[in-house]
C-alpha cells in the first residue's frame, strides 16, 4: 500500500512504532493507520499494549523507535500540550473533567473566552455558558445546566463534555481510552452519539475498548493488539460482532493459531 | 429512552445515528441533532440539582454559623450590637479577613501557607529597620519590604513547584526561617526586639492616612483596615470567579493533572498564589506597623497562620483544594471575631475561646467533608 500514490496521508499513522519499558517491548514494531472520518477501535486484553498506545498518541509517553506521523509528518511529542496543539485530543475516563468545577468552566478550561482590557479582562461568562450548552446539545446532551458542577453529570455525559470540548477547539483526532466500562446501555448510547458526532465532523477517532460488541456497533475499523503487536487489522466488512468477540476472547493464542494455520494453509490468509 | 422524555429534557431529537429503535418506525427524525438519552427529569433529580446549587455556595454554612453565633451572643448581652463592640469586631475581622482571603485562594489552588504571619512580622520589621536605622523615607521603605515579601512568596512558590514537596512543610520551613531571622535580626540591628519611634520619618503622615485613618461613629472607632479588608475581599472574589486566573486556581487545586492536560498554567498559577499571600502578609504587617508606630518582633507563634487557615476553612474551603470561596473566608473571619468579642462581652472566661473555635472548625470540616462527598459522588447512572 506504500507503493500507491497517496494524495492525502492518513491523519495518524504508526510505522514500526516501538515502546520499551526496560527490556520489555510494550509495543513492538506496530504498523497502523487511523484515517480521518473513521472510528478505529483498538481491542485487546489487559497488557496487550492498548494503554501504551494511548499514552504515545496523547503525548504522555515518547516512543523509542519507529515513527508516529500526523498528517504525514513524523512527530515526537514532548508533552500532552504538544499533542493538543497538533490537534490530538485525548479523553480519559478520569482526566476528562475537574469534578468540582461547573460544566461551562470545565468546557473552556485553559482556553476561556474573555472580554475587556488587561487589568479588567474578565471571563465572558454569558457567551461561555451559552456556547457550552449549545455544544453539549450537539453531541447529544441537550438541556445541560451549565452552572452545575461537573460531578453532577452522569459518567457518559462527562465523556460527552470532553468530546464536545475537543470538537469545539478544533481537534483533528480524538483518542478515547476505556470509555465504556462503568456505563450502562443508556450511557453507552449517549457516548456513542458523541463519538458519531465527532466522526461526522471528520475527526480521526481512536477508540480503545474492552467491549467487542460495542466496538462492532460503532467502529469502522478494528485494530486487535496482543502482546504489543498487531494481532489483526480488520474492517467492518471483514468481521461480524461474534467473530470480533471470539477474536477478543482468544487473544494472543488465537493470533499464534492464526499465524500457524495460515502458514500451513495459505488459502486461509486470503479470506 | 423515549421521545417523551427527550422532549422534556430540552429539545427535539435528531439524527446522526440511524433510528436506533427499529420497533418504533414512527419516531420523528427531523432536526440536525442526535436523539437524547439523557437523564429523565424526575423530581428526584431536580431536587438533587437544587441541592447541587446550594452546595455550590460554599460560604453558606459560615453565613448560617455567623447568624447563629450573633443571635446567641446578642441575646446574652445587647452590648454586642453597639457601635463600640461593632468597631472592635470589625477591626479584628479585618486583619483576619485580609489574611484569610489570601489563604482561601491558596487553599482553593491546592496549597498551604504557614508562613504568612511570620512574613507579616518580618516585612514590617524590614520597613521599620529601613526607616528607623537606615533613615529611609517611609514610602521607599514600604516598597522595599513589599519587594522582600514578594521574594519570599516567589521562593515559597518556586520551591513547592520545582520540588513537588508538600507546601505545608515548605512553608513551615520558611516560617521558622523568617521567625528566627526576625528575632535575631532585630536584636542584632536595633539592639532590642522593639523598633519604634518612626513617626517623624518623611512620608509618615501620608502612610498613616492610608493605613491608619480612623473615623468615630458613636462610641466606636472604625479603622481604615476595614476598607482594605473589603477591597481585598472584593478583588479576591472577582479574580476567583470572573477571570481566567480564577479558573486556573480552581482547576489547579481540584484536578491538577487534568488542568495540566488542558494547558492551564498550573505552575505559574501556584507561584502567583504564593506571591499573593506574601502580599497579604505585607499588607497586614504594614497596617500594624503604621498603627503601632513601630514593630515588636515577638513570637506570634504558628497560631496566626493557623488562624487564617481556620478562617478559610470555616468559610467553606476544602483542604484538598478545588473548592471554596473568598467571600466565605471573610464571613469566617467575621464569625471568628464575633465569637471572640461575644465571649469577652458576656463575661465568660476568654480562655474558652479556643475551645469554641475548635468546635466551629470541626463543624466546618464535617460540613465541608459532606459537601466534598456529595460533589465527588459519581452517580451509578
Amino acid at each position: 500500500m506504500s507503493a500507491a500514490p497517496r494524495v492525502v496521508p492518513p491523519l495518524l499513522q504508526l510505522r514500526r512504532l516501538t515502546v520499551r519499558y526496560g527490556n520489555v517491548d510494550a509495543l513492538s514494531r506496530l504498523n497502523a493507520t487511523f484515517p480521518s472520518g473513521q472510528i478505529t477501535c483498538v481491542l485487546g486484553e489487559n497488557g496487550s499494549g492498548k494503554s501504551t498506545l494511548v499514552a504515545v498518541l496523547s503525548g504522555l509517553r515518547r516512543h523509542d523507535d519507529g515513527q508516529l506521523l500526523v498528517a504525514g509528518e513524523p512527530v515526537r511529542f514532548r508533552s500532552p500540550r504538544q499533542a493538543r496543539a497538533a490537534g490530538i485530543a485525548t479523553v480519559w475516563q478520569d482526566l476528562a473533567v475537574a469534578p468540582l468545577l461547573s460544566v461551562w468552566r470545565n468546557f473552556f478550561l485553559g482556553a476561556e473566552p474573555t472580554r475587556g482590557m488587561w487589568p479588567l479582562r474578565r471571563l465572558d461568562i454569558d457567551a461561555a455558558r451559552e456556547l457550552a450548552v449549545r455544544r453539549m446539545a450537539k453531541v447529544g446532551v441537550p438541556g445541560v445546566d451549565p452552572d452545575a458542577p461537573a460531578s453532577a453529570l452522569q459518567a457518559g455525559e462527562r465523556q460527552s463534555l470532553a468530546i464536545a470540548r475537543a470538537l469545539h477547539f478544533g481537534a483533528r483526532a480524538l483518542i478515547l481510552d476505556e470509555p465504556t466500562t462503568p456505563m450502562t446501555m443508556a450511557r453507552q448510547t449517549l457516548f456513542g452519539q458523541a463519538v458519531l458526532a465527532a466522526r461526522a465532523q471528520g475527526l480521526a477517532i481512536v477508540l480503545v475498548t474492552n467491549n467487542p460488541r460495542y466496538a462492532h456497533l460503532i467502529g469502522d475499523r478494528f485494530l486487535l493488539l496482543a502482546g504489543g503487536q498487531v494481532a489483526g487489522n480488520l474492517t467492518r466488512d471483514d468481521v461480524d460482532a461474534d467473530m470480533l468477540t471470539a477474536l477478543m476472547a482468544g487473544g494472543e493464542e488465537l493470533s499464534t493459531l492464526t499465524a500457524t494455520l495460515t502458514a500451513l494453509h495459505p488459502e486461509l490468509g486470503e479470506r | 429512552m423515549d421521545t417523551g422524555h427527550s422532549a422534556r429534557r430540552g429539545g427535539p431529537a435528531a439524527a446522526v445515528l440511524p433510528p436506533d429503535r427499529p420497533d418504533r418506525p414512527d419516531r420523528p427524525v427531523i432536526t440536525d441533532r442526535v436523539p437524547s438519552f439523557g437523564t429523565p427529569q424526575t423530581d428526584e433529580s431536580r431536587s438533587r440539582r437544587l441541592a447541587g446549587r446550594a452546595l455550590a455556595r460554599p460560604s453558606l454554612p459560615a453565613l448560617a454559623g455567623l447568624l447563629l453565633v450573633s443571635v446567641v451572643f446578642a441575646v446574652q448581652n445587647l452590648d454586642l450590637l453597639g457601635w463600640g463592640s461593632l468597631a472592635t469586631v470589625l477591626d479584628s475581622a479585618a486583619l483576619l479577613g485580609i489574611g484569610g482571603v489570601a489563604v482561601a485562594l491558596l487553599l482553593i489552588g491546592g496549597q498551604f501557607d504557614l508562613s504568612i504571619g511570620a512574613a507579616a512580622v518580618a516585612s514590617s520589621l524590614v520597613s521599620a529597620l529601613l526607616i528607623g536605622n537606615a533613615g529611609w523615607g517611609v514610602w521607599p521603605a514600604l516598597l522595599a519590604s513589599l519587594a522582600a515579601s514578594l521574594a519570599v512568596g516567589l521562593i515559597n512558590g518556586l520551591l513547592v513547584v520545582s520540588t513537588g514537596l508538600p507546601s505545608f512543610l515548605v512553608t513551615l520551613a520558611t516560617f521558622l526561617i523568617l521567625q528566627g531571622t526576625s528575632l535575631a535580626g532585630s536584636h542584632a540591628l536595633a539592639g532590642s526586639a522593639r523598633v519604634g519611634g518612626l513617626d517623624d520619618a518623611p512620608g509618615w503622615g501620608s502612610a498613616a492616612a492610608l493605613f491608619d485613618a480612623t473615623r468615630q461613629l458613636g462610641e466606636g472607632r472604625f479603622r481604615v483596615s476595614l476598607l482594605w479588608w473589603l477591597a481585598v475581599t472584593a478583588l479576591g472574589a472577582w479574580m476567583l470567579w470572573r477571570t481566567r486566573f480564577g479558573n486556573a486556581v480552581f482547576a489547579s487545586g481540584g484536578a491538577r493533572r487534568a488542568a495540566r492536560e488542558l494547558g492551564v498554567p498550573v505552575r505559574t498559577t501556584t507561584v502567583a498564589l504564593f506571591c499573593l499571600t506574601a502580599m497579604a502578609g505585607w499588607l497586614l504587617g504594614t497596617l500594624s506597623l503604621v498603627r503601632l508606630g513601630g514593630v515588636q518582633a515577638t513570637t506570634p507563634g504558628l497560631i496566626t497562620a493557623v488562624d487564617f487557615i481556620v478562617v478559610a476553612v470555616i468559610g467553606g474551603c476544602l483542604l484538598t483544594g478545588g473548592f471554596g470561596s473568598v467571600v466565605g473566608a471573610s464571613i469566617g473571619a467575621l464569625l471568628y471575631a464575633v465569637t471572640r468579642e461575644g465571649i469577652a462581652l458576656t463575661g465568660w472566661d476568654p480562655r474558652w475561646f479556643q475551645a469554641l473555635l475548635g468546635v466551629l472548625l470541626l463543624m466546618a470540616l464535617l460540613a465541608n467533608g459532606e459537601v466534598r462527598r456529595r460533589l465527588k459522588a459519581v452517580p451509578r447512572s
